[in-house]
């Protein structure tokens, strides 16, 4: 991993100065790539509590969650990990594109990607809204009965936490990527840099993946029982 | 001799990070790891001072056994003591100033490869320290520093939320510190500064990074759990909403076990290099000391589970966290063990550094043996909640880790300064700080055998004298971290130039200037091997 030359360089690369602490622009590329994999590493750590606190939860009132599991919108739920997934596809196209100069078709795939996280995101409000006029949400509106009324408001609040922990991630994922997009179009990115791009590629992708192991925890365990 | 060399050359014409752009504004956007190292510093001696008052307090309030000071405020002073100690103190102290200052150089790197992430995060740390600030001013915080449920989360009328939010807030600053340091030492090294000829002192940091950056997460999301607990009525830890609350300690310990490794690692690094220099002998087992480092970084996460032995934990639980205690005690002996063997034969010179970093050795090593008594849950059953406990890890984090600090802070002051403290008020500070902990801390072990319990305000008449006793001592203590901050200041303006390496000690950093320039080196250094004692000063 240790890229330096012996005497200090100071390259010019097309995309700007090396920043001082570095010999050279692939020295700084790999540098900012292990920061990023070092900080999804936290990242997994943040959502771990989460997962780690719902499971120790649901194997104390493991009849509670289950019956509160049956009440998520299994057809919604599907729908938001086909678009995350397909959004992980696109967004690799996208990438790809722009390191092989393919401008025009970057700018679109990166723009499909964008879209796909805001669809996600819209119909993911669809589920909360229809939580509300079923009074499914704690702290605003909760009014059930049956005898594990308590226990779902508990199912709730990690679903509420977790899924709204996860929403905030993507959010801030469609944020950077509509600004990659609209760097891409002005040609700031390219074969000589991608470096910006690549790591909120590496990042959009991490926030599926969350996705991949939140739906079977809330939606699908439990369902058939 | 090269020691005179050195020493009578004239200072080379650089110019020092600390010769030009002197404006208020220049050093709140400075980017240099030198300068944010600084900045570091003023705001932990802050933190240290604030809750060294609340140390007073708890003192003052345990000269009489009915109390001096009012409940409340009791409890207020000891979580506010706690909560500012560990996390603006303890937890950045050696990492943020010294590791910030030393591991660009001590790789031969120019900076840190995240130079605006390192300024966020002194940023994000005065922030987190406002909030826990102003919950001081706004009345205080009466939880006690592990903000246990259900008190946190229903009973407590105080301010639970302001220091939440200050600690949540800090620890992303650990965060972002820990990600530097890692991404620093994995791209940065220099030509020959291989893995295993880096100084201990970066692989502490190393190691100690690998921890901040996988365990604070895990407190900023309980945190933020107790915070939507408290306001939302979210139940997770409220067993009357089907909650857990032996959770919310396991979560916390998760966090808070691996965090007394955060505060320990750096020490032992940091006092590998000082044993080395002063015993002028290569370190003994470098390599073991580095597995014991990691060892313990990895080890320290499976441990947690030896805080609730009384807690309500499964028997065999304790029992298992109980030997993994037991195991990650072997590395810490394994890295007393080699410090002593460096000293053996060594060409040892009792200048100050040495001085605090010798009483780090033997003031550690009580603080981990008592440790190994409360890892065995026969005795940690009746000692739990004791006077014992505070000993054990007094001894541990200020004997050990601030007097590690201690010691760097004056082995490194001509490096950073370029000037020399005057060594006669250094010997003695040293000495009176290891004379009035020792006043202070070991009475406490004996009241905690006698079953003084902790956290609160009175206790029976018939633990009066050490309580007196551990008050003198730590006024003794008050007054030897005072002097360092009056004769370290006065040596800014007065002391003697250092020159570049005054302890002609063989680390990189002290092959550059003092103080070293701008971009640290002025050829980059190429290394050929480490702690080379045994040859002559390059």
């Amino acid at each position: 991993m240790n890229t330096r030359t012996l005497e200090p360089q100071h390259f010019k690369s097309p995309a700007g100065e090396v920043e001082k602490q570095f010999d050279n622009p692939l020295q700084q590329r790999d540098t900012a790539t292990i920061g990023m994999w070092v900080f999804m590493a936290t990242e997994i750590m943040f959502f771990g509590v989460l997962f780690a606190a719902y499971l120790i939860l649901r194997s104390l009132h493991p009849a509670g969650f289950a019956e509160a599991s049956r009440d998520t919108d299994l057809l919604l739920g599907s729908i938001e990990t086909a678009v995350l997934l397909v959004s992980s596809i696109t967004i690799m196209i996208g990438i790809r594109a722009v390191r092989l100069e393919q401008r025009r078709i970057g700018v679109a795939f990166l723009g499909l990607t964008v879209l796909l996280g805001c669809g996600f995101l819209l119909i993911h409000g669809l589920e909360y809204r229809a939580d509300y006029f079923k009074h499914l949400i704690p702290g605003i509106d909760y009014h059930q009965s049956g005898p594990y009324w308590k226990v779902k408001e508990l199912f709730y609040c990690m679903y509420y936490f977790i899924t709204g922990f996860h929403s905030l991630h993507l959010f801030i994922g469609i944020c950077v990527n509509a600004g990659m997009t609209i760097r891409v179009a002005r040609g700031s990115y390219g074969e000589h840099d991608y470096t910006a791009l690549e790591l909120a590629g590496l990042y959009w992708h991490l926030v599926d993946m969350v996705w991949i192991f939140v739906f079977p925890l809330l939606y699908l365990i439990g369902r058939s029982g | 001799m090269s020691t005179m060399d050195t020493l009578t050359l004239p200072p080379p014409a650089v110019d020092s990070y600390l010769d030009h752009d002197n404006t208020l504004w220049a050093w709140l956007t400075t980017h240099d790891h030198k300068r944010i190292a600084i900045l570091y510093t003023i705001g932990i001696t802050f933190f240290f001072v604030l809750g060294g008052i609340a140390a007073a307090m708890i003192r003052l309030d345990l000269l009489e056994p009915s109390g001096l000071l009012d409940p409340e405020t009791y409890n207020k002073s000891f979580t506010f003591h706690g909560v500012v100690m560990v996390w603006f103190f303890l937890i950045p102290s050696i990492p943020a100033t010294l590791g910030n200052f030393l591991l660009p150089l001590m790789i031969g790197a120019r900076d840190m490869a995240f130079p605006r992430i390192n300024l966020a995060s002194w940023y994000l740390y005065m922030i987190g320290g406002l909030f826990t600030a102003a919950a001081l001013v706004w009345g205080g915080v009466d939880t006690g520093w592990t903000f246990y449920t259900p008190y946190s989360t229903m009973f407590s009328n105080t301010n639970v939320y302001l220091v939440i939010v200050g600690v949540f807030v800090t620890g992303f600053s650990t965060i972002f510190t820990g990600i530097n340091f890692l991404v620093t030492t994995h791209s940065l090294r220099t030509p020959g500064m291989t893995w295993f000829r880096l100084p201990l002192f970066v692989w502490a940091m190393y190691a100690v990074s690998l921890v901040m950056v996988l365990a604070t997460p895990v407190l900023a999301m309980t945190l933020a759990l107790i915070g939507l607990e408290r306001g939302m009525g979210v139940g997770v830890f409220d067993p009357a909403l089907g909650g857990d609350p032996l959770l919310f300690q396991h979560l916390f310990w998760f966090y808070s076990h691996p965090a007394v490794y955060i505060m320990i690692l750096p020490a032992m690094g940091l006092v590998s290099e000082v044993i080395s220099c002063f015993a002028r002998r290569r370190i003994f087992g470098y390599k073991f000391m580095t597995w014991s480092m990691l060892a313990i970084a990895v080890i320290g996460f499976m441990v947690w589970g030896h805080h609730m032995f009384v807690a309500g934990m499964s028997v065999y639980a304790g029992m298992v966290f109980s030997l993994l205690s037991f195991i990650v005690a072997v590395p810490s002996a394994i890295k007393v063990f080699n410090w002593t063997s460096t000293l053996h034969k060594g060409d040892i010179s009792f200048e100050s550094p040495m001085l605090y970093v010798l009483g780090f050795v033997g003031l550690f090593t009580m603080g981990g043996l008592t440790g190994l008594m409360l890892a065995a849950p026969a005795l940690d059953v009746p000692l739990t909640d004791t006077y014992f406990v505070i000993a054990h890890f007094h001894y541990v984090m200020v004997g050990g880790s601030v007097m590690a600090y201690m010691g760097g802070i004056h082995f490194w002051w001509p490096k950073v300064t370029g000037r020399l403290y005057p060594e006669g008020p250094a010997k003695f500070s040293a000495i009176l700080m290891f004379v009035g902990f020792n006043l202070t801390f070991f009475p406490q072990y004996i009241l905690g055998y006698d079953g003084m319990p902790r956290r609160y305000h009175s206790y029976a008449p018939q633990f009066q004298t050490l309580n007196v006793l551990s008050s003198a001592g730590a006024s003794i203590l008050a007054l030897s971290y005072l002097l360092p901050l009056l004769y370290l200041v006065w040596s800014l303006r007065y002391g003697h130039k250092a020159g570049n390496n005054p302890w002609q000690a063989r680390g990189l950093e002290w092959q550059t200037t003092s103080p070293p320039p701008e971009n640290n080196f002025r050829h980059p250094p190429v290394v050929r091997n480490a702690y080379a004692y045994d040859e002559p000063a390059p």
